[in-house]
């Protein structure tokens, strides 16, 4: 059978002792760097980006990669439990009723269901991908530049629908991510757009600078703001192991969340984020006692870590199949296999299976490290957290600008940096929501493109949105969501589930 | 609710994004628009920044409608001028300084963002963050960073 050659070849590249080495290597760099707060997977990424380019095999480097991403992802789910600082707006939702849950005095049965919750998803969407992976490749190929940027479309919107505060600044922010997301070089005439006449902006503003600056710089700034009543939770992490009744209890949001996370991490769009959120909103509508939500529910936990987990997976898919990336880490993934001398797009799959399968059981084979060695090491983790507040911002913004200047040793790239977190934290005591404005950064310039290109083929008659149907149906989708936050019954009550979440 | 009143928070913040909408409707004016069909670089940008000044318009309107009078809260003066500088002043002395010097600053400039942070501390903490940086970053990985830049005599 096809897909048990496909994953017996994954797993035969991945489990040479020298990837297991690098897949080793990526999950510990990762889980300590993402341990650290305010640091999110794609800063996390972002920082250790130049150790895999040291690695001359390219599977080799990406399958590294693929395990600092889920070492950064799993240590943003512990400082999102621990201390209710996400790193990323994925584990944002973590973090609701993950710290309520440490505050309880939960916390070891909290990392331990999102470290479960996340090992299950992931081989659940392992196995997913093997399976849907070709057959989605083609639904993926009868995409034409009408349907992507619809697709985008719905992803924005989305976002904006999850967004917390006003849904006009949400918007606001939306728009202002994709105008900044176009900042540098035309593809179309060459001609240099916004770059204030600084030849280092040609290329566009880096995208990493600005995650960094808008989540990283402006996180610090906001904790700097009340020193004194701030204190970092020290405790010592007790009883790892979830009781019967948890295991009872996060079952079920488990298998939903895996579910949701499969199918939101295809879109091209913040699949991770999205799930991370629908599945919440799920479990909470599900709940037979939704006023637990937000006071530490296991289901709060165990649905959203396991969506972020199978959407974060899944979401390799368009960016293997299409080059599109999902999210930031998917472009960071991108520009790496770029680097490696490898093109992103359909013929990665056929021209390189080795890689496609390996990259995709390594992915398990990190999860499955994670499992093994991080609920032991909790400790360790915990320790970190306890250095306190005014020590770690330093170490965070030196590595930051190492971080930031490595990828391009561009300078200009760091002035980005402070100009974000400047931006970033003025919008914050605005109450506008980041995550919005980073999504929008992402895909400003593939919006453009396919806008501009689907307009071109239909001579300028932008009915052809409409009148091709799976446009259409993303267009209504996108309308119906945006109609729906607007409606006043639903407005009010987001506004309730956010006042909450806050 | 007291008549005319304006909350700020929302006033400033719809004057941003008007500012900010305002800045690329301008620019994008200057390149070429192009037609529907076939789109300028100063197109797609110029409809953006349009719709950006329409929602700082809704944004501006609400603000004078509704005052929810909520503050604005600290603002983080002290961290402001310490930490933005911070990455700037990498940016300037990475070459010229070299890499070692120039981040040992950096952590050093950052560090005083924290009343908390007593100098010697200070001191301690940006010297072991450059030797962990030197080991790890220089070392190991063996980045392409001068260690030392052509300003020093060395």
């Amino acid at each position: 059978m096809e897909l048990l050659g496909n994953l017996a070849l994954g797993f035969s590249t991945a489990t040479s002792l020298a990837n297991l080495g690098f897949c080793l290597i990526g999950v510990l760099l990762g889980t300590l760097i993402g341990v650290l707060p305010g640091i999110g997977a794609t800063a996390t990424i972002a920082m250790l980006l130049p150790i895999t380019f040291q690695i001359g095999d390219p599977v080799s480097s990406l399958i590294m990669l693929a395990g600092i991403y889920y070492g950064a992802q799993y240590g943003g789910s512990t400082t999102a439990i621990l201390i209710n600082m996400p790193g990323e707006s994925s584990s944002a939702v973590t973090a609701i009723d993950g710290y309520q849950m440490a505050k309880n005095g939960r916390a070891g049965a909290a990392l331990a269901i999102a470290a479960i919750g996340s090992f299950f998803a992931g081989t659940v969407s392992t196995f997913l991908v093997a399976i849907f992976a070709p057959p989605l490749t083609a639904i993926a190929l009868k995409f034409g530049a009408a349907e992507y940027f619809s697709l985008m479309i719905v992803g924005l919107v989305s976002s904006v629908a999850l967004a917390h505060g006003s849904i006009v600044k949400a918007l606001a922010m939306v728009v202002l991510g994709l105008l900044l997301g176009i900042v540098g070089t035309d593809i179309y005439t060459g001609t240099p757009r916004f770059t204030l006449g600084i030849r280092e902006y040609a290329d566009g503003l880096n995208f990493v600078a600005v995650a960094v600056g808008v989540f990283g710089v402006a996180e610090i700034l906001r904790n700097l703001e009340n020193e004194d009543e701030r204190s970092v939770l020290i405790r010592k992490v007790t009883g790892l192991m979830p009781t019967r009744e948890d295991f009872r209890r996060m079952a079920a949001p488990i298998v939903r969340g895996t579910i949701i996370g499969s199918a939101l991490g295809i879109l091209p769009g913040g699949g991770a984020i999205l799930a991370a959120f629908a599945s919440y909103t799920v479990e909470k509508r599900i709940s037979k006692n939704p006023g637990e939500f937000g006071k530490g529910a296991i289901e709060g936990v165990a649905g959203p870590e396991s969506a972020n987990n199978a959407g974060a997976q899944t979401s390799f898919i368009p960016m293997l199949t299409l080059g599109i990336p999902a999210n930031p880490v998917m472009a960071l993934m991108i520009g790496a296999m770029i680097i490696q001398g490898i093109v992103p797009g359909p013929n990665v799959a056929t021209e390189q299976p080795a890689l496609f399968w390996g990259i995709i059981a390594s992915m398990w084979i990190g999860n499955l490290m994670l499992i093994i060695l991080n609920l032991p090491l909790i400790g360790l983790w915990v320790k970190l957290l306890t250095i306190p507040y005014y020590v770690l911002f330093p170490i965070i913004m030196a590595f930051c600008s190492i971080g930031v200047y490595s990828v391009n040793s561009n300078v200009y790239d760091l002035y980005a940096v402070a100009f974000f977190g400047l931006l970033g934290y003025l919008l914050t005591k605005l109450r506008c929501e980041p995550a919005p404005l980073l999504l929008g950064f992402v895909l400003g310039p593939l919006l453009e493109e396919n806008l501009r290109r689907a307009m071109i083929l239909s001579r300028g008659d932008p009915v052809t949105f409409v009148t091709r149907p799976i446009s259409a149906s993303l267009l209504l989708i996108a309308l119906a969501v945006l109609v729906i936050v607007f409606l006043p019954a639903v407005k009010k009550k987001r506004e309730e589930v956010f006042v909450e979440e806050s | 609710m007291k008549p005319f009143a304006v909350d700020r928070v929302n006033a400033i913040c719809a004057a941003l994004f008007i500012g900010f909408g305002a800045c690329f409707a301008l620019q994008s004016l200057g390149l070429e628009i192009g037609t529907a069909f076939r789109m300028g670089p100063g197109y797609f940008p110029l409809v953006l920044a349009i719709v950006l000044i329409l929602l700082g318009a809704i944004i501006l309107v609400q603000a004078v409608r509704f005052d929810s009078s909520e503050p604005i809260g600290h603002i983080a003066w002290r961290g402001m001028l310490f930490i933005l500088p911070a990455p700037i002043f990498f940016g300037l002395t990475v070459r010229g300084l070299g890499f070692i010097p120039s981040i040992f600053l950096t952590a050093l400039i950052a560090s005083f963002a924290s009343s908390r942070m007593k100098p010697l501390t200070a001191l301690a903490l940006s010297a072991g963050l450059t030797l962990f940086a030197f080991l790890v970053f220089s070392y190991a990985l063996g980045l392409p960073f001068r260690r030392f830049g052509p300003w020093l005599p060395l």
